[in-house]
């Protein structure tokens, strides 16, 4: 067995999207926690804060490498498994397969995982480019420092209704994404016990409609007024 | 009652193949579906056609050849079922019924219904049985083994290498087939000895084969005559991710 298996054998895939999807978990949960600062409505100084904390610390800008690599390995993983599973059953079947347990989006994750695909390439465009690229965002004062003002840049970018729609469809590719993916990561982690089992699909079904919930409420709060 | 029955019709490897349309009548509720094909059979030869080939032998669930994919769903409509024992009172008179071989890569198809399934043998080959002297059985008893691990491994054992799992899968994996026979060895202490590179071995030839890889859709369980669990294909996985990371 050599290291290189766990890239190219069926199940070291299956461990590498694991391993990586759970991650990318962690960092959302990171994520909708502190953009839940904007919730409160205190014109965006806490979260300007938390964001100014997020951008200046050392070891969380060494992590957004680990987490962009993380992303890149998962991505490229996902299409190349996705495409080599498809590439097994040339002569499809005339009726197609009722096994009557199957869920739909447990059978569409490549598409599921690319509708999240390009939701990030416009929520980057939106919000990493101008923050960490091109610099483009107003500055602000928060106590004695001045930070980038990310909070006036949502209240921007969500008036408009098309952002706000393809933000929340983001979010539900994402949330049906992971109500399969969080299952699953454990399951090729090797969990099997019954006990635990019954409880990970709940948990799994529950974190990712809240978590994704959490996410679509902020452009629609941003849209409809409810914070300014 | 009588039937429409569209049936893969293929010469051989290379033809292309086609469906066939038949009409068969006065078939008994009695019957079984094999036992259909074989009064369809009958009037095709004596109408001086080639009669239909597929592949059968005990007829009474436990081989694992009886493959035919019904309808949509391989062995057909019943829960925890093979199709010789697949009776025709399933079905109500004028019903139409398409008969499909196992589609996969990894299972070309012989003829008509036939698929080669040589690469389910392969896979064991590479790894799942135990070195045993011969000799003279031991004796049972001699080997405590836990209640709930020779109940499990004995659920695993009955997987019989029909190839269903596969058939109904998306990605024409074997992962829930393979589980069954790492499970099966690796709860006992029979199995120990050669459990890390029997797991590597396995999944090496199954990846040689040109399956696909497992993504937890959970329709093989769904369609398994043997109710084979995919928690069998976690224990799979734990058993490979533990021989990657300790075997030299
Ligand atoms: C925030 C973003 C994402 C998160 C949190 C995430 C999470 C996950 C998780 C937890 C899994 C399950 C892994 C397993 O079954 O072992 C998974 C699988 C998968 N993901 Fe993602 N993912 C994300 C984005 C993407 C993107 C952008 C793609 C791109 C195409 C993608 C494609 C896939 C595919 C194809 C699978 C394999 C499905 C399977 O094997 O069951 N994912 N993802
Ligand atoms: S696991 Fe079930 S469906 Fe698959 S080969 Fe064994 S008996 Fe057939
Ligand atoms: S013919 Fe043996 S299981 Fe069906």
């Amino acid at each position: 067995m050599k290291w290189i298996d766990l890239f190219t054998s069926s199940v070291g895939k299956k461990f590498i999207m694991g391993l990586t999807g759970i991650s990318l978990i962690a960092f959302l949960i990171v994520h909708a926690g502190l953009n839940a600062c904007i919730w409160a409505n205190d014109n965006g100084e806490m979260f300007n804060t938390a964001a100014y904390f997020m951008g200046h610390t050392v070891v969380i800008r060494i992590a957004e490498i680990g987490l962009f690599a993380g992303i890149l390995l998962h991505i490229v993983q996902g299409l190349v498994l996705v495409f080599q599973n498809q590439r097994k059953r040339t002569v499809k079947y005339a009726v197609p397969i009722k096994d009557g347990k199957s869920k739909w989006y447990s059978r569409s994750m490549g598409l599921l995982g690319t509708l999240v695909l390009l939701f990030l390439v416009m929520h980057i465009a939106h919000f990493w480019v101008p923050s960490r690229i091109t610099h483009t965002l107003d500055e602000v004062q928060l106590g004695l420092k001045t930070g980038e003002n990310l909070y006036a840049r949502m209240l921007d970018v969500f008036q408009s209704p098309l952002v706000v729609i393809l933000y929340v469809l983001g979010c539900i590719s994402l949330c049906y994404h992971l109500m399969h993916g969080f299952q699953s990561a454990f399951r090729t982690f090797g969990v099997r016990n019954d006990r635990y089992l019954s409880i990970l699909t709940p948990v799994g079904v529950w974190f990712s409609i809240i978590i994704c919930a959490t996410f679509a409420m902020m452009p629609i709060s941003m849209y409809l007024g409810w914070v300014n | 009652m009588n039937l429409t029955l569209k049936v893969w019709r293929q010469k051989n490897s290379s033809d292309k193949g086609h469906f066939e349309t038949y009409q068969v009548k006065d078939i008994s509720s009695e019957m079984s579906f094999l036992e259909m094909f074989d009064v369809l059979n009958e009037q095709l030869i004596k109408e001086g056609k080639e009669p239909i080939a597929f592949d059968h032998d005990c007829r009474e669930g436990i081989c694992g050849m009886c493959s035919m994919y019904i309808n949509g769903r391989p062995h057909g409509p019943w829960h925890a079922n093979t199709t010789c024992q697949l009776h025709m009172r399933a079905y109500k008179d004028g019903d139409t019924i398409v008969v499909e071989p196992w589609r996969a890569n990894a299972f070309p198809v012989i003829k008509d219904l036939v698929v080669d399934r040589n690469a389910f043998d392969r896979i064991v080959q590479a790894g799942g049985f135990i070195s045993v002297n011969t000799g003279n059985a031991v004796d049972a008893n001699a080997l405590p083994i836990e209640k709930h691990k020779a109940d499990e491994s004995f659920a695993a054992a009955a997987c019989i290498g029909c190839g269903a799992c596969v058939a109904a899968c998306k990605n024409s994996s074997a992962m829930l087939f393979m589980s069954a026979k790492v499970s099966h060895l690796a709860l006992l202490p029979q199995g120990d000895p050669e459990r890390k590179n029997r797991v590597l071995n396995m999944v090496a030839q199954m990846d040689k084969e040109n399956f696909g890889s497992c993504t937890f859709t959970q329709a093989c369980e769904a369609v398994c005559p043997k109710e084979i669990k995919v928690t069998n294909i976690s224990r799979l996985n734990g058993e490979y991710l533990n021989a990657a990371f300790t075997e030299q």
